[in-house]
């Protein structure tokens, strides 16, 4: 795997030109850049009144999560601080607004005006650049800290009264998410992380959902999804993490292992190994009658 | 960059206390037709800063805005029809946002607004 782009550059040195364009012009990243938006627009739970809204979106980049919220209707507001990125928006022709900026000194807004803000990345990359950019001192001037508190009080400060902040985020950086969490708190936003597709190691997604205002204190943080519909919380896959691991008594005699005349492994095992498939998120046949069914002798 | 952002942006220069309305100095105008949404306008009337939104549109060259306005207004459909003009379709192409307290100048290129801050000023 090719070095981190955080590693080597501050994001207005490495998204340049062609860096821009190539990330653009991937229609792998385009696409998945657009089901993150139609989700990310999904946990902004805005009311349901067919009224555009005037959105944020954060690292909005060549603006690829802004086309999903001009489908949808919605006026936004990109900000970026790359300018070979913005410049390759400006060529896609998106309809929001761009601005350059460098969210770690304040975003620069009036007080109460915007009704949401997602930030989406479809590289992993790009969120850890997003966030390390936040958290690095490139410069001897940048505090980590101070910028982080800079981004979300002044997040805090635009958003309307009970508007929502998506982000989305990435499980491996369990640090640096504590880092973020801890500053969007300090800003006086409520919220916690929404996470879909708990069981998957592909398809797990994560979201940081922020709420400000009045609504936060009774609004509770939006389900996770998972692939038969059922909602899980965050809790449960934390608890797996805190469970203690044992380690068995060395010295106790191994059980002698069952004999089992029967070959296969009978039907039981099939529907456990199905559900197990289903709850990552792959298709699985359904199951009928046939399931695991003998086969005959002569087979 | 359409007037509703000019509206929402204010300067956020280290110990600036009032940056809101940055000042246009406005080069190049270019105008694009935006479908109109009566629903949008009136929610977003009550947001704007209507004064900042008078005077940036007569820096752009459009002086069709009337100077005092109250909610009655709204149902006028050749009010709306200006205010979504100047709201939506006006575009500043070049040129630059001036800040009222301190006078530094933020340009604007391709219609993007550079707002980024000096290390001093952060």
């Amino acid at each position: 795997m090719a070095s981190r782009p955080e590693v080597i550059a501050p994001p207005e040195i490495f998204y340049d030109d062609s860096e821009a364009r190539k990330y653009t012009s991937s229609s792998r990243i385009v696409q998945i850049q657009a089901t993150l938006s139609e989700r990310a627009l999904e946990l902004l739970a805005l009311p349901d009144d067919n009224i555009p809204k005037l959105l944020l979106d954060i690292g909005c980049g060549s603006g690829l999560s802004g086309e999903t919220l001009t489908e949808n209707g919605h006026h936004w507001i990109g900000l970026d601080i790359s300018a070979s990125m913005l410049n390759v928006a400006l060529e896609r022709e998106v309809e929001g607004d761009l601005l350059l900026g460098d969210m770690g000194q304040g975003l620069g807004v009036r007080p109460g005006v915007i009704d949401g803000a997602i930030s989406i990345s479809a590289v992993q990359a790009k969120f850890d650049m997003i966030m390390q950019w936040l958290c690095n001192a490139d410069k001897s001037s940048h505090n980590p800290r101070l910028r982080l508190k800079a981004f979300f009080t002044s997040l805090y400060k635009c958003l309307s009264n009970g508007a929502r902040a998506v982000f989305q985020v990435y499980p491996e950086n369990i640090d640096q998410r504590e880092l973020i969490l801890n500053a969007a708190m300090h800003a006086g936003f409520a919220g916690g992380i929404v996470v879909d597709f708990p069981h998957s190691s592909k398809r797990r997604k994560e979201f940081l959902v922020l709420t400000c205002g009045q609504r936060s204190v009774n609004s509770s943080v939006a389900k996770g999804k998972n692939e038969d519909g059922e909602s899980c919380s965050d809790e449960d896959s934390e608890d797996e993490e805190n469970q203690k691991v044992c380690i068995s008594d060395r010295h106790r005699p191994r059980k002698k292992q069952k004999k089992n005349n029967k070959s296969g492994k009978g039907k039981e095992w099939i529907l456990r190994k199905k559900e197990q498939m289903r709850r990552r998120g792959n298709a699985v046949p359904q199951d009928s009658k046939y399931t695991g069914r003998k086969r005959k002798d002569r087979f | 960059m359409r007037l509703l952002t000019h509206n929402m942006l204010s300067s956020n220069i280290k110990g600036v206390v009032n940056g809101f309305p940055l000042r246009i100095e406005a080069e190049k105008v270019v105008e694009k037709t935006v479908e109109m949404n009566s629903e949008f306008l009136k929610k977003m009337f009550d947001k704007v800063d209507w004064k900042a939104l008078v005077d940036a549109s007569r820096a752009m060259g459009y002086t069709e805005l009337p100077e005092e306005v109250d909610s009655s207004i709204l149902d006028s459909d050749e009010f709306l029809n200006r205010f979504h003009h100047a709201l939506l379709e006006l575009h500043l192409e070049e040129g630059a946002l001036v800040c009222p307290e301190t006078g530094r100048r933020f340009p604007v290129n391709k219609g993007i607004p550079n707002m980024l801050l000096h290390e001093d000023e952060v």
